[in-house]
């Protein structure tokens, strides 16, 4: 056994293989954090009054505000002076077409399989790439025009559609949220923003891909999309970062809106870098996304798998205020050395015949600690709602945790309200079995989590769910000796 | 009196409302100073009160008391309860109370104050010690000086177990000898019987089982008057290796009375407990029950029924500690809500890295049969060991249509089908009982109580 224990810790060492630089000319502002640097956010990027005004209120609240300790993660007090709140590639303002975009930048998204060129068509992705702060290209906008679908960078969006941005930014997560949303409110760079015209179906799936690069940055962006009426989109959203000691702030917010009819399915695969084995590294990720069902018969599905950070808060919700609206989430959270994930969703029926479902997946490796923690509400107005939650733990070692932390109110009492969670790990028999037919123990670990994850995965545009599998057994390579 | 730690004097900061609370204290000192309180208790009591002191009462921001204000409580005067004599009243109220055919060893408690004259209590030759608090003190000394100082020092009981300790004047001190069996039910009656409005009454109660006996004791706390009042109650258990033992509390205090108390379970290896909890009565009612799983192997099982109506609050909160291998679990509570009333829930299993093996299960289901009636649950795990079996369930909604249909097909009348179907949701919690004396008593009271509530027999909807 113990001549094997190099190559584990080799495969473990690989393991993150998008931890790679970029040599990229960045250009950034000094870490710090006050009234000036917002301003000067907002001048670099030519915003509207309107925009200004919300991100310095958003600013002097935000510094009312104290940061949240009630998550299960354990973490060395963040220095907010000490980050610098805005870094992008330092290039032309805007690329006419792909050929001018740098190379370097071009090759970063080749490296990382997100194809930038138009002319890789097969993939049948909309693809927005953010680098550190600032979108760097969106693909296929021009095919996209025809249906009259907007989809574009944040910063192109207050641009062009100022009056789309006004109406509905803030309309989920307002800036007096939570601290990170506040925080992001005040300072994000920039994000997707994708609007979906009355009775369209997007003909294609439209995604982002983040990647942080700049050292000594956080990353704060902002994603907003509204389907009218009657529409359809389904939306991906993926992240990676490279190999560092330090531990780098992303606080992102999405905001959708589902008006009458419409449905939105939103999926994430998130691979920020998660840090060494001992911890050192990774990335704290503090998201709020959320979602209201605005109109009747609405519906918003989330869909994630969290493979990656060093710590991950981020409760994707759901209001469901629309008559017959439905919310769904679905979600892996996966840890493994130090990593920590306390993730969950909110259910908050306030219509009458809302639905909603929950189906959790957490798989705690190594010493990662896992917390599924969610909130149903049954508001009184919300007559025969339903809900049905599930949440599972699948332990690996015995120096891991997997906790669940589940809230339900109810103030209805024709709506239905069930939880489930169970606790298990791969048994040794189970192991053995496989063992016995010639698989081996990590195919056989891979084999058994990929079972357990089935429901998830079934969730995931097709692409997707074969990506996330792998990252899956990636991430879990060598936690079973 | 060297020896007896020191009460900070009040800053400015202290909240105006604990003026009221050190009048009380120092009056009440010199009552059981005078009455010959060891130093080790008078000492404990002073650092109670400094912890309560430096806390406050909980509030809703903490996040264990987020859906029980306790706003109603604070604002009441602040006055200890004084005894009442064994009214006539008190008698007729004992002599219908739900316990009253139970035979055994009985020990009667009117506004926290023990009453030997409707009590029952006999030195038994087998060793068994029941007596109050106040006697105990006296004559078990040692064992309860390690036992208090032990339970109230770790703070887990909070503001609340600290004053209650402070205050504490009497309470039931049960203590069995190892390999001892005692056939019939210890029964503790509290009567609350508050004669001016805000009048508070702590009991602490101690139960310790030794090694290998087996034995039940009942709490039933009942009361009169319409005047309101805490009351606030504390039981320390401890059982022994190898013991069985059942806990059961019957809450059913009358409508005026706040009603806060704590269950602090130690068990040690091998052992096997139950305890219950039936709450049926009191404005707001709050029950911690915290338990440690200490040794290996032990079976405990968590049971519970809550009923409420009119504005009622009944609030359960539950910690289980799993500290050791190879222990099995079951909390099981059930809660029928009607008119205006709410039912919170919080249950944790906590299952520590080295206890293996472990077998936990948590369920909380909760019946509303009104529309303003509300629940809030919180069923949590909390797990750090992998070779284990835990699972949690809660469910909340209103009688399940497809159970009434099937009733109502065999030829059942509606009302009837509803009645059948919440009194088999309230007798899964009612069989758990081991003791069949007071399984019966309960089959019975509960049965009473469901008729009563207005929505038994037809819904609003």
């Amino acid at each position: 056994m113990s001549a094997n224990v190099p190559n584990i810790d080799q495969l473990v060492r690989s393991e993150y293989k998008y931890g790679f630089v970029s040599e990229i000319d960045t250009d950034s502002l000094p870490p710090g954090i006050n009234e000036e640097v917002i301003r000067e956010i907002s001048a670099r990027k030519g915003e509207p009054q309107f925009l200004l005004e919300w991100r310095l209120k958003a600013y002097r609240h935000w510094t009312t505000l104290k940061e949240p300790h009630w998550a299960k993660a354990v973490y060395p007090p963040i220095d907010y002076q000490a980050i610098s709140y805005y870094a992008a590639p330092r290039s032309k303002a805007r690329y006419s077409s792909m050929d001018e975009v740098d190379p370097e930048l071009l090759k970063t998204f080749e490296k990382l399989g997100i194809p930038l060129s138009e002319r890789a068509r097969l993939a049948g992705v909309a693809v927005d790439a953010v680098m550190d702060s600032v979108s760097v290209a969106t693909t296929f906008q021009k095919e996209l025009e025809q249906y009259g679908i907007i989809f574009c960078s944040f910063s192109e969006a207050v641009r062009n559609h100022p009056d789309l941005v006004e109406k509905y930014l803030g309309s989920v997560v307002p800036y007096t949220d939570n601290f990170f949303a506040s925080l992001n409110s005040a300072v994000f760079s920039d994000g997707s923003f994708c609007y979906i015209p009355k009775g369209v179906r997007c003909p294609m799936e439209l995604s982002t891909y983040f990647r942080i690069n700049a050292a000594k940055t956080g990353q704060f962006e902002r994603t907003l999309i509204v389907a009218d009426e009657g529409s359809r989109v389904s939306y991906l959203e993926g992240c990676t970062a490279p190999i560092r000691d330090e531990n780098q702030l992303h606080a992102a917010v999405v905001e959708l809106v589902a008006l009458e009819g419409a449905e939105i399915k939103y999926s994430t695969v998130q691979n920020w870098y998660p840090g060494d084995r001992e911890g050192r590294g990774g990335i704290y990720n503090f998201v709020t996304k959320r979602g209201v069902c605005k109109g009747r018969r609405s519906k918003i599905s989330w869909t994630q798998v969290e493979t990656g950070s060093a710590i991950t808060w981020k409760y994707p919700s759901c209001v469901l205020l629309g008559e017959e609206s439905v919310g769904e989430f679905y979600s892996v959270a996966v840890t493994n050395n130090r990593q920590q994930a306390d993730t969950g969703t909110k259910m908050i029926h306030i219509g009458r015949n809302t639905r909603s479902t929950i189906v959790s997946k957490g798989i705690s490796a190594g010493e990662g600690q896992n917390s599924y923690r969610g909130l149903v509400v049954m508001k009184k107005s919300a007559a025969n709602a339903r809900n049905f939650s599930q949440c599972d733990s699948l332990l690996i070692g015995d120096r891991c945790g997997a906790h669940t932390f589940p809230w339900i109110q109810v103030m209805n009492p024709t709506a239905t309200v069930e939880h489930e969670a169970t606790t298990s790990k791969i048994g040794e028999d189970q192991i053995f079995y496989c063992n016995q037919r010639g698989i081996s123990r990590q195919d056989a670990v891979n084999m058994i989590v990929n079972g357990f994850c089935k429901e998830v995965f079934r969730e995931l545009p097709m692409e997707f769910a074969v990506e996330a599998q792998k990252l899956l057994s990636v991430t879990l390579e060598g936690s079973v000796g | 009196m060297n020896s007896i730690s020191t009460i900070p004097d009040a800053d400015a900061a202290e909240a105006p409302h604990f003026g009221a609370v050190r009048t009380a204290f120092q009056q009440y000192e010199s009552q059981t100073r005078a009455a010959g309180e060891p130093d080790w208790l008078a000492s404990l009591r002073r650092r109670q009160l400094t912890r309560f002191l430096a806390a406050g009462y909980p509030t809703r921001r903490d996040e264990d008391w987020r859906h029980t204000s306790l706003d109603a409580v604070v604002s009441m005067p602040f006055a200890l309860a004084s005894s009442a004599g064994p009214d006539g009243r008190i008698v007729q109220l004992l002599e219908g109370s739900a316990f009253s055919s139970v035979s055994g060893q009985r020990l009667v408690f009117v506004n926290g104050h023990l009453i030997p004259e409707l009590s029952r209590a006999v030195r038994s030759s087998d060793g068994v010690y029941v007596a109050g608090f106040a006697s105990a003190v006296q004559e078990k000394s040692e064992i309860l000086r390690a036992r208090l100082t032990a339970d109230s020092e770790d703070g887990s009981d909070g503001s609340l177990g600290a004053l209650n300790l402070a205050f504490a004047r009497e309470g039931a001190v049960v203590i069995v000898p190892a390999n001892t069996v005692l056939d019939e039910p210890i029964v503790l009656v509290f009567v609350s019987f508050p004669q001016t409005a805000g009048e508070r009454t702590h009991v602490r109660n101690v139960i310790m089982t030794g090694p290998n006996s087996r034995a039940t004791v009942i709490e039933h706390y009942i009361g009169l008057g319409t005047e309101s009042a805490v009351t606030s109650s504390v039981t320390e258990l401890h059982a022994g290796q190898g013991a069985v033992f059942e806990h059961l509390k019957l809450q059913d205090e009358s409508n005026s009375v706040f009603h806060l108390a704590t269950l602090r379970a130690r068990l040690e290896s091998s052992s096997k407990v139950s305890c219950h909890s039936f709450a049926l009565g009191s404005r707001l009612s709050r029950q911690n029950v915290l338990a440690t799983l200490a040794g290996e192997g032990i079976e405990a099982v968590f049971n519970g029924l809550y009923l409420g109506d009119a504005d009622r609050l009944i609030d359960h909160y539950l910690s289980v500690d799993h500290a050791a291998a190879g222990c099995a679990s079951h909390e099981f509570f059930n809660g029928v809500l009607d008119d205006k009333a709410t039912g919170v829930f919080y249950g944790r299993i906590r299952v520590r890295q080295h206890a293996q093996k472990t077998d936990a299960k948590q369920t909380n289901k909760n019946l509303l049969l009104s529309d303003d009636a509300a629940v809030h649950t919180r069923p949590q795990l909390e797990i750090y060991a992998d070779d284990v079996k835990c699972t949690h369930g809660a469910t909340i909604g209103q009688l399940d249509p497809e159970g009434l249909f099937y009733l109502r097909s065999r030829g059942l009348p509606v009302a009837t089908a509803r009645r059948m179907l919440i009194h088999a949701f309230a007798g899964e919690i009612i069989e758990r009982v081991w003791c069949g004396a007071a399984r019966d008593v309960l089959n019975r009271l509960v049965w009473d109580r469901v008729e009563r509530t207005r929505h038994v027999s037809a819904s609003e909807q």
